[in-house]
């Protein structure tokens, strides 16, 4: 039992990064009609983004020049990188994608594709191929609770991930932003016509996924502080998988299917040998959307209204 | 000046001619009509117009300034609101909500007020509230305020998408059939609402209708459309007894 606990909250852990990403790709998604297929990648700039926001910080400490607790350090590392990789996020929507807003959606997936390879090779390279160890920033302290093992890490990476999916929710419902944002997913011939800029909630809506993915970058970096250039294509597609699973544009959507993608890969691994978890916990999500292939809060497709 | 005057507007889809050498003119407050058989192009008027396309030549000056090129959101800025043929609602959000995202530019509240509600939100909430429900109330479907739009009858659906085109304030509205799918009772309660918006805000009206009663009953100027070219203009009395107009369009519709 305690070993069943103990995956619960490694798949809490596991889940959070893929809600994080899924989120960006599904807010764009609801937006533009477009899949940012870069998406992972901007995972991976924003992670190194945070690597180096977190070394310049953690060495401006030791050295002596400013003192920050750690705790600090681990805010402002999230803050700085994700008003840096938000930029990187308005920089492939405006270059990439805004050029190709009325032709056919399979260019501006192809374009999304090609991003992502000049992103893996530009940070190749300008870093180099030796892996990026990320810095440690908190000290890892471990818990016993009735036999079950958690660290602080995994308890602050979940809250943090939880407390940024919530912030989301309220930016959407409450802000005039988010508002636009909803009524895009619907019809977005219309909203224009309310002098809503479409371009101007197009930048956002990168921003804001790209700042989250970058949150789960670092977020992942501090659970495995390993990086290399390619840790944003298989958690990319993953994420990918679970905004697909979620259903066109819903953030709830999104943030339960990150989570149970994170389930079923972890329960998996813990029942089959590890290198047959992939297969399985794909097939099962395959079965899924084969009797739901709208996702969980999608509207089968013959109800949409699209110009 | 016109509110809104068109000169030699033409645009073509390939080597399709939609629109050749459209003229118009609108002055402030009149009701007109642009009728014509399917496919006459009256839809892509609409479209180049309120810049969902570009026309190819032409001018198209609203309030004196020339808007071809001016992307969709700036020409409502400018003043110019707008109905779809096939209404265009987002199906799941609540009719209040439709006719608040149309006041977007009134809300200047950002994300501390929206997160903390300042008092600066609660205020401006409070007026884009109320001139929701003023202009709810006047289309009649203030009750339904609180409900998602998709579950509203066809008619009620109408009026909302009506009165979220009134809340972006438009110097002119353009209507894109407002009574397709009416019966007769609706149709005459929509008469009555189109002139009541006219007099109440002093907009100007121009709509696309293939039902003629109606547009003979309430427009003070009728264009017919044929093939992208404008081949009667007038007063309803001349367009019913065009000869041109009857042999394009009206001889089947009498009939009907």
């Amino acid at each position: 039992m305690t070993f069943f606990f103990q995956n619960v909250i490694n798949a809490l852990q596991w889940g959070s990064f893929y809600a994080m990403i899924a989120l960006g790709y599904s807010m764009v998604y609801s937006i533009l009609m477009l899949f940012n297929f870069a998406h992972g990648d901007i995972f991976m700039v924003g992670a190194y983004i945070g690597v180096g926001v977190a070394t310049v910080l953690v060495t401006l400490t030791s050295s002596g020049a400013i003192v920050l607790p750690g705790w600090l350090i681990l805010v402002l590392t999230i803050l700085i990188s994700m008003f840096l990789t938000s930029f990187v996020g308005m920089f492939v929507e405006r270059v990439g994608y805004r050029p190709l807003r009325d032709a056919p959606r399979a260019s501006a997936a192809i374009t999304g594709l090609m991003i992502g390879i000049i992103l893996e090779t530009g940070n190749l390279a300008i870093m180099g191929a030796t892996r990026v160890k990320f810095p440690p920033i908190i000290e890892s302290v471990t818990y016993n609770i009735g036999g079950v093992f958690v660290t602080n890490k995994k308890i602050m990476i979940v809250v943090i991930s939880l407390m940024f999916m919530f912030a989301l929710h309220q930016f959407v419902q409450r802000t005039k932003w988010g508002m636009a944002m909803r009524a895009m997913s619907f019809d977005y011939v219309a909203v224009p016509l309310m002098g809503v800029p479409m371009n101007t909630i197009a930048a956002m809506t990168f921003a804001i996924g790209s700042a989250l993915a970058s949150v789960a970058g670092i977020l992942f970096g501090i659970a495995y502080p390993v990086l290399d250039p390619y840790m944003g294509i298989v958690f990319g597609w993953k994420a990918f998988v679970a905004a697909i699973l979620g259903g066109r544009g819903s953030i709830l959507g999104a943030t339960l299917a990150g989570f149970l993608l994170g389930f079923i890969e972890i329960f998996v691994a813990m029942v089959f040998p590890s290198t047959l978890r992939d297969l399985i916990a794909y097939s099962i999500i395959l079965l899924i959307l084969v009797f739901r292939p709208h996702g969980f809060f999608g509207e089968p497709y013959s109800a949409q209204l699209r110009l | 000046m016109p509110l809104l005057e068109i000169k030699n507007m033409t645009h073509h889809f390939g080597g399709l001619r939609a629109v050749h050498d459209y003229n118009l003119a609108i002055e402030p407050g009149q009701i007109r009509g642009l009728i014509g058989p399917n496919g006459a192009g009256k839809t892509t008027v609409f479209n180049l117009i309120t810049g969902i396309y570009k026309p190819a030549q032409g001018h198209v000056i609203l309030d004196g300034e020339n808007i071809v090129g001016f992307q969709p959101y700036r020409i409502a800025s400018k003043g110019l609101g707008r109905t779809f043929q096939n209404l265009r609602l987002w199906r799941h959000m609540t009719v209040l909500e439709h006719v608040k995202l149309a006041q977007y530019s009134k809300i200047t509240y950002g994300l501390i007020g929206a997160f903390f509600g300042t008092p600066k939100r609660r205020k401006e909430e409070a007026e884009i509230k109320e001139k929701a429900y003023s202009l709810l109330k006047m289309m009649g479907v203030e009750h339904f305020a609180d409900q998602i739009v998709i579950n509203l009858p066809y008619g009620a659906q109408r009026r909302v998408e009506m009165a979220r085109a009134l809340a972006t304030e438009p110097k002119i509205l353009f209507l894109d059939e407002p009574t397709a799918g009416m019966n007769p009772e609706e149709l005459r309660q929509m008469i009555g609402i189109i002139r009541q918006v006219r007099d109440t805000f002093g907009v100007a009206i121009f709509l696309i209708e293939h039902r003629l009663r109606m547009v003979m009953e309430l427009c003070e100027q009728i264009q017919t459309l044929v093939f992208g070219e404008v081949i009667a203009e007038g007063v309803p009395e001349d367009i019913r007894n065009n000869p041109k107009v009857i042999e394009a369009y009206l001889g089947k519709e009498i009939i009907v």
